[in-house]
């Protein structure tokens, strides 16, 4: 019993790690149809952002909270760059979209390696992450506690921002119908940067938070970015609410399947499941209805 | 669109245009440099890797039909090259297995005997047969499957990208049957032929060299037949199609097996010429590498995915002797420019600075400049936006 | 759409009548290659390996050349550098020493890209194209399976420097890294010591340690170890928290540690959020030298063990030599490891043994091998001509708030190599 509980905690918890991933994935996929390869890059630069900080402010606990805004700065920053110098061109041609920023991918890695070196860097947590919470006979390591919460963090922003200001009165209606978008006098041009800014910033947000868990390297963004694109597929376009749900399943599957069988065949065992799933639901958990064919 | 269609036609007629004379004086010069040339210019070690480029190069030829004609980006090409590999492996294990039949790492890591699965690959024709049939039946079931359902752009091209992961995962953890990281290596005869003797493995070449060009007349005749021109026409309309009475699944579906039997080939000459094949070569990696040559020589030419995907392998192998790090971000670099500003490829340089030169020669008028956001510049080549 | 253009009619009959004889011809090609080669073939399955390429090694001026092949780019360069950093201190000294037979080093530098095709690939442009009289450099099991028929095909030779799995024994490598019984098995002997009665096995879903459990795994049965759990992570592997889980439900005595690369840093800071500490648990690892540790981050992983068989630690005046000219050389903050000094000390066994032979030949090389030794910083070390390993001392250390590793155990004196365990009862049913 004890050890199922903790095992769900695992799985919430690497759902959790996913959906951080994964969420500026799902926005700038579904928005703009932009498959973007660097952003495990961005998640990269998010991390070592954490690493440079640490080093100048010295002290674990503050540089973590100033890590964090700064990482969605650095990311975003990255992304806008992205934005106005390749993608804006590429806007019909989404496949391309994903070979060109594989490419940018391919060449941060490696402007990583030159700046930082190819040895992995270390970010130490505070103190206050340091060791687990017990509840109830179970041990709920902070860190992964302070992920949990963050990534809620995330979902609420992101949501309010998307339900409650005018900007994301301008996403949702771009996402629904670009053309009617326009024609009722949106700048989908400029409602793309913003979007693409915010995607990429929760992409720096993830990598300060994957620096608690491993860590910093110039591969950090490849290992998260296969796992995060099948989420966000799983999930479905245009809503925050199937990226959510994909990420939370896909974590709990990933972590049971790994406690019966192994690391690997878990990992095998999952791709499995979402190519069925995907039999069932083509268009993934969520769809907005469009006016697609298909 | 008819601007796109007939831009179309165009372009097929570009294809058809050199005459019969042309066509075979090309594909004569190119067999003379490969079969004749080559092996009498090249050290054995040059004629090896050159050898092992056009194995690379067959991948390629695949996913120029499947990506570049048909529309189908597919990031996981490594696991048909890995299937048509480790198949061809595991029977040259087998034949080079000394005393009681076992290959040598099963003794040092596995069990000491030779599971079930393998012994069907004793038979040197049912190998042969099993290393083109067992990828086109897996991609035949994949590609129906997530075909059928309308898995489509981007989402298929993630779907084979995870593929290929789950397929070097799955080869890493049976490391009893499969070597794990290993690989297999280490391997002495081909069909009886010793591979350490210097001209088998100048027959090697010239075997991978007309295997490579027979693939390119059947991609030459795929692309100009019936079939071909449907195949674009799904690439770029595919609803269209549909109500003309063609089913698109099908079509991809072929073009898609088509596309795997090439990569295994390749795969299982590989093997031979290299003496290695592991996980390393066909994950995610490796399976996105195969896209960098096609995209750069030209996706859906003819001779653009051979030449580019040849051109990158040697680059890569003689300039990552130099600079190990300035080969990557040359290779990026051109990699994003060739693919940002120029989809078509190098091949299509010349067309794209003759149409700069006479714009709206072949288009309709205001047809948009080469680079411009909102209209591809070589609508032709493109796939459609998933935004139907 | 339009439907199919006249254009388009003709260019499909067009070629039909094209590739038709293109196919023929290619067939008649295809047919004449095969017949030209039928006549040369060999006998099938004639075991020996063939004398194909004469070495063409080059002594007639006054330098010789030598490869290092090193991964300089993907995954493994973190590692591969610092070996091929030490690879050519030693060089350096060499050839400010006079170098080899009076002739100077010449250094000719691969890189094998993290990939095993490729490092099969460049040790064969070495040995062939480059001509070289050794090859230096190898890390992972995988990338010296895949040159070792190069090499032996070739019959030239290979210094690989890095602990592994043991097993194997070629006439054409030495290996100056410790094999299992060198560090696995002394690792097991002290945990026995110290009274360890369960073990957790962790480990990268690799060759080295699927091997190094099974040879664990074997020792533990007749020693009266349970071994309660088994675990493998895909490489690359960052989550951890269902394998730390499995780990702290079993309760072990130790967790005998082979995991590879990143993956310790995510292992060990689950390690510790999970509330599990060296006290309680001490964990062994036989892949984290003085060079990881910072990457993990000493707070993570202090007062855990090791085994190696080399510290920066270790008192002696050629290890205050090594590890004072390397930092001269590459910046005081840089550690030297086992790997690093196995590399060093490699180049320096291949000079005493060619001097020894008087000869750069491969063949007198190898006969010359045996007996071979040199004072390294770990100690001196002995070649063992039959097996081509070479005899170490097995050190188990603990590391400290500095980041370093001290010296907790040592075996004293050198242990023979002995690859394929066959010295040990236990381990008859493992080759």
């Amino acid at each position: 019993m004890e050890t199922l509980l903790s095992q769900l905690f695992a799985g919430l918890s690497l759902g959790s790690v996913l959906l951080l991933a994964a969420l500026g994935l799902a926005l700038t996929f579904g928005q703009m149809g932009v498959i973007n390869m660097a952003h495990g890059e961005f998640m990269m630069a998010g991390a070592y952002t954490a690493f440079v900080i640490q080093g100048l402010l010295g002290d674990p606990g503050a540089s973590l909270l100033v890590s964090l805004p700064l990482g969605f700065l650095v990311g975003g920053a990255l992304g806008l760059l992205l934005e106005a110098t390749l993608i804006h061109r590429m806007y019909r041609r989404p496949l391309d979209t994903l070979l060109v920023t594989w490419g940018v991918a391919l060449v941060l890695q490696q402007v990583a390696r030159d700046v930082f070196g190819a040895p992995n860097v270390d970010v130490a947590a505070p103190g206050w992450l340091s060791g687990a919470v017990t509840v109830g006979g179970l041990a709920l390591p902070k860190t992964r506690l302070f992920i949990l919460a963050l990534a809620v963090v995330c979902i609420v922003a992101l949501a309010l921002v998307l339900r409650a200001t005018p900007l994301g009165r301008r996403i949702r209606a771009v996402v629904q119908h670009r053309d009617l978008a326009e024609a009722s006098g949106i700048s989908s041009r400029a409602t793309d940067r913003l979007t693409f800014f915010i995607g990429s910033g929760l992409a720096g947000v993830a990598g300060v938070a994957l620096t608690l868990l491993g860590s910093v390297g110039p591969t950090l963004g490849t290992s998260y970015i296969v796992d995060a694109f099948l989420v966000v597929v799983a999930g479905g376009i245009g809503q925050i609410k199937g990226t959510v749900i994909a990420a939370t399943a896909l974590g709990l599957l990933q972590s049971f399947f790994e406690f019966s069988t192994t690391a690997s065949v878990a990992k095998v065992l999952v791709f499995v499941v979402i190519v069925a799933f995907l039999q069932v639901r083509p268009q993934g958990l969520v769809s907005v209805r469009t006016r697609s064919l298909a | 669109m008819t601007g796109r269609t007939s831009t179309l036609t165009a372009r097929l007629a570009v294809l058809a245009r050199p005459g019969r004379a042309r066509a075979l004086a090309g594909f004569g010069l190119a067999a003379v440099l490969l079969m004749a040339v080559a092996p009498v210019l090249l050290s054995p070690f040059r004629l090896g890797l050159l050898g092992k480029f056009l194995c690379l190069a067959m991948v390629a030829v695949g996913i120029g039909l499947a990506w570049g004609r048909g529309g189908l980006l597919t990031l996981g090409q490594g696991v048909y090259f890995g299937l048509g590999a480790y198949l061809m492996a595991m029977h040259l294990k087998l034949a080079d297995a000394g005393p009681g039949g076992v290959p040598d790492f099963m003794l040092l890591y596995g069990t000491g005997e030779v599971p079930g699965w393998w012994e069907p690959l004793r038979s040197p024709v049912v190998a042969l047969a099993l290393v083109v049939l067992v990828p086109a039946a897996l991609a035949a079931v994949l590609g129906w499957a997530v075909f059928t359902r309308r898995v489509r752009g981007a989402y298929f091209a993630i779907l084979s990208q995870a593929l290929a992961a789950a397929f070097a995962i799955l080869l890493i953890g049976q490391q009893q049957t499969t070597g794990g990281t290993n690989g297999l290596n280490g391997f002495r005869s081909f069909f009886g032929y010793d591979l350490a003797d210097p001209v088998n493995q100048r027959m090697l070449y010239l075997i991978a060299a007309g295997v490579l060009i027979v693939m390119v007349v059947v991609a030459r005749q795929l692309m100009v037949s019936r079939f071909g021109e449907v195949l674009v026409a799904v690439r770029d309309q595919e609803d269209r199609v549909r109500f003309l009475g063609y089913d698109p699944a099908a079509v991809k579906t072929a073009v898609y097996v088509v596309a795997a039997v090439m990569a295994a080939v390749g795969g299982a000459l590989f093997v031979p010429i290299v003496g290695i094949i592991s996980p390393a070569d066909v994950g995610v990696v490796p399976s996105i590498g195969f896209l960098v040559g096609v995209a750069i020589g030209g996706r859906a030419t003819l001779l653009g995915p051979v030449l580019g995907s040849v051109a990158v392998s040697w680059a890569q192998t003689t300039m990552s002797e130099q600079f190990p790090s300035g080969w990557i971000y040359l290779q990026g670099a051109l990699f994003i420019l060739v693919v940002a500003f120029l989809p078509g490829g190098l091949a299509s340089l010349r067309t794209t600075l003759r149409r700069r030169r006479r714009p709206a020669r072949e288009e309709e008028p205001g047809a948009p400049a080469p680079v411009s956001s909102d209209g591809p510049p070589a609508a032709d080549l493109l796939p459609e936006g998933s935004r139907a | 759409m339009r439907p199919r253009s006249s254009t388009g009619t003709t260019g499909t009959t067009r070629t039909a009548t094209i590739t038709r004889p293109v196919v023929a011809s290619l067939a008649v090609l295809a047919v004449a290659v095969l017949t030209a080669c039928g006549a040369k073939v060999d006998a099938a399955g004639g075991g020996a390996s063939s004398s194909a390429a004469a070495g063409c090694v080059d002594t007639s001026g006054d330098a010789v050349k030598v490869g290092f092949l090193n991964s300089l780019s993907g995954t493994m360069a973190i590692s591969e550098q610092t070996v091929h950093d030490s690879l050519q201190l030693a060089a350096d000294e060499i050839n400010a020493d006079g170098g080899v037979l009076g002739k100077q080093l010449e250094i000719v530098s691969e890189d094998g890209q993290s990939e095993p095709t490729v490092f099969a690939e460049k040790a064969s442009k070495l040995i062939t194209s480059d001509c070289v009289a050794a090859v230096f450099g190898g890390w992972t099991s995988a990338s010296r399976k895949a040159m070792l028929p190069v090499f032996e095909a070739n019959d030239s030779l290979l210094f690989y420097p890095v602990q592994y799995e043991g097993l194997e024994s070629s006439e054409n490598i030495f290996y100056t890294g410790a094999t299992t019984n060198q560090q696995i098995v002394p690792a097991l002997d002290y945990l026995a010591e110290q009274g360890a009665k369960s073990l957790f096995l962790v480990g990268s879903d690799y060759v080295f340690p699927r091997t190094a459990n099974k040879i664990i795994n074997a020792y533990a049965a007749a020693h009266d170890i349970e071994i309660v759990g088994e675990e493998y992570a895909p490489l690359g592997h960052t989550d951890f928290s269902t394998i730390v889980n499995k780990v702290k439900a079993a309760d072990a005595d130790a967790v005998f540690n082979t995991l590879n690369g990143d993956s310790n840093v995510a292992f060990f800071k689950e390690y510790n959020n999970a509330g599990l500490s060296a006290d309680d648990m001490p964990v062994v690892s036989v892949s984290i030298a003085e060079e990881e540790v910072g990457g993990i981050g000493v707070d993570n992983i202090e007062g855990q063990l090791t085994a190696w068989n080399y510290y920066q630690t270790v008192d002696s005046p050629e290890n205050d030599a090594f590890v004072k000219a390397f930092k001269a050389e590459y910046g005081e903050d840089r550690p030297t490891s086992d790997p690093m000094e196995a590399a060093y000390t490699s180049l320096y066994l291949w000079r005493a043994m060619v001097e020894k032979a008087e000869s750069f030949d491969v063949a007198d090389v190898q006969e010359a091998a045996d007996g071979v030794t040199f004072d390294a910083p770990e100690g001196t070390v002995v070649v063992d001509g039959d097996n081509h390993h070479v005899a170490k001392t097995a050190l188990i250390g603990r590391i400290g708030d500095d980041g370093l590793i001290h010296t907790e155990w040592s075996s004293q004196e050198p242990i023979e190599p002995d690859p394929f365990l066959e010295g040990y009862d236990w381990a008859e049913d493992l080759s």
